[in-house]
């Protein structure tokens, strides 16, 4: 198993972000999750890559427990983040950000650049190279994310919301692109709202919704899911649905 | 940054130009005072480095400079160890203090201004200490004797303090283009940048942060031994002064941010005002007013100081010629 956590429990004072929550991606998946607003994905994301210490619960990587390493170890060992919020090194142009990703692998600044060039051509971002982060638009900072990570050379990508912002066209674009990084053998496992996305992508899907999870499955049969659909829409939406559907 | 052949060319004739001055400059106030600006750029890139390019600001740089100051005095007054080798158990010390600091501030994640404060208060606190024990000489400070010779790192003439500034400021812009290069300059620069994205792809910050703030403290220590050597006098005031810890950080301010000529260049342009200020307007505490106008200048206008000014006259012109 790429990923297992087991029991992952975080709170913030009084409030239970993640409860107890089980799950597990194999090498080679890609695996989503998804869930409203404030349901403790991003914070479920933190608490496994070292950014939040969860109170309590499991998490191993490639079946090495790495619960209590900090997040540039649990990088260096193949499981890098991206950011829902995106956190470019907004001074330094679009080569020497993702050569910041690549340096984990190597002290040689020529071969940091090859590989930084080589991601950024995967990702699309060659005519953008040399332009300043800052200056990049939603969609291209997205990508900056996604391409430092990359560039670290990870066995598994956590994806935090990479689409959000994004127009059809560009969704359906970086949508390849994943698929092309799973086709080299990264494991994928994405926060995603663009359901069409998710149904597209993923091999599996879990919701989490007030911490918990809800469902799993494929996301064809998670998306009919009533509680699923409960969770998204409110108490007794999924019968008003199926009566809708039926009348 | 990868240096053009315009550039290391410039660099060259600059070294040059550096190098045979003392033959061009007959008069000793005038080699004095190109020393000083020197000896200022050299401890504003110790600053620099842990301030320009991984983005920690310090008010109490001056920590290192007394701490290798009193290092090489102590070892050459009480157990005659001479300079040439004082100056590397300054360093050594100078790098062993900010180790300590470096480790108790940014392992409890002291950033910005708080980080900022905690330094001038170690400063303040070295300053206080030095006064009060008895193997600093306390408050009387010590006296060192003067008998020029190498090993001693004085010397019978400016010209010899002047190139002993020249090496120190050679090594720090060497340092600062080793950094420009380097993983480790990367990481540095990826910390300043943002921290927790620099944790999530793989870098060790605190470990970062406390090798910039050694280096730092190492290239403080030399300066520290350099100037007690040169003045042949230091005392708690002098050796923690406030001043210079403001000194560092303005030349590096003004002069650009996390470049390597940056201190340099300020260094220069600040030198050369305060000897108009003075000059022009003869009352006491003028240059520090003026100081502080150019500062507020540059903050407001120039983030990136004098170098980004140039940076930008040469994009223009690029653009231009293009
Ligand atoms: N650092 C924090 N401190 C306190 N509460 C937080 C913090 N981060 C998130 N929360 C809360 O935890 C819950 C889950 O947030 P989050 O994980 O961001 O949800 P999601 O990513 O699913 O939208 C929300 O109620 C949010 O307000
Ligand atoms: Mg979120």
């Amino acid at each position: 198993m790429m990923l297992e956590v087991k029991g992952l429990t975080k709170r913030f004072g009084g409030l239970l972000a993640v409860s107890a929550v089980d799950l597990e991606v194999a090498k080679g998946e890609i695996v989503s999750l998804i869930g409203p607003n404030g349901a403790g994905k991003t914070t479920l994301f933190a608490s496994i890559s070292g950014f939040l210490k969860p109170d309590e619960g499991a998490v191993n990587l490639d079946g090495r427990s790495i619960i209590n390493l900090k997040s540039h170890k649990i990088c260096q060992q193949g499981m890098v983040r991206t950011f829902q919020i995106t956190q470019p090194f907004a001074t330094l142009n679009t080569l020497e950000n993702i050569m910041v990703g690549a340096y984990s692998n190597t002290s040689n600044k020529n071969i940091a650049q090859l590989n930084a060039e080589r991601v950024a051509d995967i990702l699309g971002m060659t005519s953008l190279l040399y332009q300043t982060a800052d200056g990049l638009t939603v969609a291209a900072r997205k990508r900056l994310e996604l391409a430092r990570a990359l560039a670290t050379n990870p066995k598994l990508l956590l994806l935090d919301e990479v689409m959000a912002g994004l127009n059809p066209t560009e969704i359906d674009e970086i949508v390849e692109v994943i698929k092309g990084i799973r086709d080299n053998g990264v494991t994928i496992f994405l926060i995603e709202h663009v359901m069409k996305a998710v149904v597209n992508l993923s091999d599996r899907t879990y919701v989490l919704n007030d911490g918990k999870l809800i469902a799993q499955g494929t996301p064809k049969s998670v998306a009919s899911d009533p509680v699923v659909i409960e969770a998204y829409l409110g108490h007794g939406a999924a019968k008003m649905m199926t009566n809708g559907g039926k009348s | 940054m990868t240096f053009s052949l315009n550039t290391i060319l410039l660099i060259l004739l600059g070294l040059l130009t550096a190098i045979l001055a003392p033959l061009g400059i007959s008069s000793k106030f005038q080699l004095d005072v190109l020393t000083l600006i020197f000896f200022t750029a050299y401890i504003g890139q110790s600053w620099n480095i842990l301030g320009g390019y991984a983005g920690q600001f310090s008010f109490g740089g001056v920590m290192f400079f007394g701490t290798g100051a009193y290092t090489s005095s102590i070892l050459l007054t009480s157990f005659g160890v001479p300079p040439i080798i004082g100056i590397f158990a300054a360093i050594f010390m100078g790098a062993f203090l900010g180790l300590i600091v470096g480790y108790l501030s940014f392992r409890s994640g002291l950033r910005g201004s708080y980080f900022a404060l905690i330094t001038l208060a170690f400063a303040e606190l070295l300053r206080v200490l030095a006064n009060s024990v008895e193997f600093t000489g306390g408050g009387v400070g010590l006296f060192l004797t003067y008998a020029p010779g190498l090993h001693n790192l004085q010397f019978n003439s400016p010209t010899g303090f002047y190139y002993f500034s020249l090496v120190l400021l050679v090594i720090s812009l060497v340092i600062a283009m080793w950094l420009e290069r380097s993983r480790f300059g990367a990481q540095l620069v990826a910390i300043r940048e943002n921290e927790d994205a620099a944790e999530a792809l793989g870098i060790d910050t605190l470990k970062c942060k406390i090798y910039a703030i050694m280096i730092m403290g190492g290239m403080g220590g030399a300066a520290g031994t350099f100037y007690a050597q040169k003045y042949l006098y230091i005392d708690p005031p002098i050796s923690y002064s406030i001043a210079l810890s403001v000194e560092m950080l303005l030349v590096t301010i003004v002069g650009g941010m996390g470049t390597v000529f940056g201190p340099l260049v300020g260094s220069f342009f600040l030198h050369i005002v305060n000897e108009f200020a003075r000059h022009f307007i003869d009352t006491p505490g003028v240059s520090l007013i003026v100081y502080g106008f150019i500062l507020i200048l540059i903050i407001s206008f120039l983030p990136n100081g004098l170098v980004g000014l140039f940076h930008r006259a040469r994009k223009k012109k690029d653009d231009n010629d293009a």
